[in-house]
């Protein structure tokens, strides 16, 4: 008989047991956990908290577990938008929320920039995409306002302890083929639910070849699979970028599941014979091979959390260099952070973007959200690196949104068509 | 915790984008709600009556954490919405903003625009003559849907707490 401390588990059930208090934990049973990290912003943040703090005559339960980054409303531009950001302003300085990013980036890419992610936490995000910290072994997933009042007021949060469906993608991912393809494929296979609110563990050769950034998309787009978070164990990979955005007093070898864990379903994959996915309206489960598309396209969008980090801003620099976008045809792109803008601009990047053609945006949300001013007209063709394409989410009804890699969306917009960015490559 | 009303059916992976609209969320949920499922349904928000019920398909509420979706039909009345499944970040927002949902296996043979009546704390669903059962929402949760949801339910518990530390000991 094994003892209690030695019941092998998930890499998510040590988080949950961790936060938790306990031993282990069983996957099913409900339990709740203290809180390491609440990150919000502008939309789901202080404009929100603010009147149920008030209402309840309540205080942030500890201010140093916060980090407040706004992101959906700037750069603010009508004054709806001025009086939100002014209140996520006013916030900051009245609970003296010394985590307070402001206009640098979108929350989930600059949360780990600034060094707030660690494996083993146990973290809330106001926001569907917080999953994308589930790439540094955090456990990590997103709640609503209401929910985070709750968590700002007594640093806790209840949970049904997951169980764990296992991704493991063997070989490599071949030239021009991105971890977003990655994630439109199996949001293809096993549709919106197919995460069924429960941990996603990506695991295999083609998961440990990604650098950090592209972790990110596979477990940012693990909301779109329905999972409540999605999960990649840490490595050394991990390490060197913690290392480098000043993280300390970080375990790698303490947050790996174990290997005789049960779970929930194991799927395997070769990554090497996957081909670039697109998405087609209006949903994310649309996804099919690129070869099966030849439509205009009118806009293409490079941008959000999902699709404008740096690692993505290079992809689709690998195709535009030397190229013009094509006549009719609009490339726009914000890049995800100003740490990432910045590299970009550094290394050439962003210049190979603009000599192509592409219009800058500010680092923010942007057209992703939807909630600002860059909104796509009636029956227009997109091509996006972002995450959904829900009818009317990004403009008009009528406008057609297909989702693809930041290669795709580089190669769309050279040729004005949807086509396999791998015949453009390196030409 | 009876409602009577009538019912709305929608299909399958119904959105938050659909039901609070991006481009009205910098505004109150009184503006939101008036555009709740308009690219689905245009006339929904100006005929939706208090009491009605919404039956939908699986993975109901997919998509974004705003929890003005589920606001916004609380806001328009809607008194209980069925569906085989939610998803996860919505059904958690919604019985946080006091709007009951439940997981109704059966809610894809429920015929449109029939009466109903739902009882959120037994999980009874009446419409068309017959009777559906749904999964019990879990007792913490059903105690705080009783307060009426998250909010009213911390404000009773850090009274009580007040109240408590009042009295000499």
């Amino acid at each position: 008989m094994r003892n209690s401390s030695s019941i092998p588990q998930t890499l998510a059930q040590k988080i949950v047991a961790c936060a938790a208090g306990r031993e282990s934990v069983a996957p099913g049973e409900i339990v709740t956990c203290k809180v390491d990290l609440a990150m919000f912003h502008d939309s789901s943040g202080p404009r929100r908290l603010q009147p149920m703090l008030e209402r309840l005559g309540a205080k942030v339960w500890d201010a140093n577990k916060v980090v407040l980054i706004t992101d959906h409303y700037v750069p603010a531009n009508d004054d709806d938008s001025r009086k939100i950001i002014r209140i996520a302003r006013d916030w900051a300085r009245d609970n003296q929320i010394k985590n307070f990013y402001d206009s640098v980036g979108i929350c989930h890419v600059v949360l780990p920039q600034k060094g707030h992610l660690k494996p083993g936490m146990f973290a809330v995000g106001g926001d569907s995409h917080s999953p994308t910290g589930g790439a540094f072994g955090a456990y990590m997933f997103g709640i609503g306002a209401t929910e985070m009042l709750g968590v700002v007021v007594t640093g806790e949060i209840w949970l049904k302890v997951p169980q764990t469906i296992l991704m493991r993608w063997n070989g490599r991912l071949s030239a021009g083929v991105t971890a977003k393809d990655l994630m439109l494929f199996l949001c293809g296979k096993f549709g919106l639910d197919g995460g069924q609110y429960q941990a996603v563990e990506f695991a295999g050769e083609a998961i440990a070849a990604l650098d950090m950034q592209e972790r990110m998309t596979i477990t940012n787009m693990s909301a779109e699979l329905g999972a409540q978070t999605g999960l990649i164990a840490p490595d050394e990979t991990t390490a060197a970028y913690l290392r480098q955005a000043g993280a300390q007093d970080f375990d790698i070898a303490a947050w790996q599941g174990d290997a005789d864990a049960p779970l929930l379903a194991t799927h395997e994959f070769d990554a090497a014979t996957l081909s670039p996915q697109i998405a087609a309206p209006h949903s994310p489960a649309n996804a099919a091979a690129v070869g099966d598309y030849n439509e205009r396209i009118d806009i293409a969008y490079i941008g959000a959390c999902t699709g404008a980090k740096l690692t993505d801003l290079r992809a689709a620099a690998q195709v535009l260099r030397g190229k013009k976008i094509a006549q009719g045809t609009e490339l726009l792109v914000g890049p995800a952070s100003k740490q990432d803008q910045d590299e970009a601009q550094a290394d050439g990047t962003l210049q190979a973007l603009v000599d192509a053609g592409a219009k800058i945006l500010p680092t923010s949300c942007g057209a992703c959200a939807g909630y600002g001013d860059y909104r796509f007209g009636e029956n227009i063709n997109v091509i996006s690196s972002t995450a959904r394409n829900f009818k009317g989410r990004m403009g008009a009804a009528s406008s057609r949104v297909f989702l693809g890699s930041p290669y795709s969306v580089a190669a769309a917009a050279v040729q004005g068509r949807i086509c396999d960015p791998r015949d453009l490559l390196g030409k | 915790m009876s409602n009577s009303g009538r019912i709305w059916k929608l299909g399958d992976n119904i959105d938050t984008d659909v039901l609070a609209p991006g481009r009205y969320m910098k505004f109150g949920i009184e503006e939101i709600a008036s555009h709740c499922l308009e690219a689905l349904l245009p006339d929904f928000a100006s005929t939706v009556q208090p009491g009605d019920v919404i039956v939908a398909g699986r993975n109901f509420g997919a998509g974004s954490s705003r929890e003005q979706a589920p606001q916004a039909l609380k806001h328009l009345g809607v008194a209980a919405v069925l569906a085989p499944s939610f998803a996860g970040l919505f059904y958690r927002n919604a019985l946080n903003l006091g709007l009951p949902v439940l997981v109704c296996e059966a809610a894809p043979t429920i015929a449109d625009n029939l009466p109903c009546s739902v009882d959120f704390e037994t999980g009874t669903v009446k419409a068309g003559g017959q009777t559906y059962r749904c999964e019990p929402i879990p007792g913490f949760l059903l105690a705080m849907l009783r307060d009426g949801g998250l909010l009213p339910h911390l404000e009773k518990k850090l009274a009580a707490e007040r109240t408590l530390e009042r009295k000499p000991a």
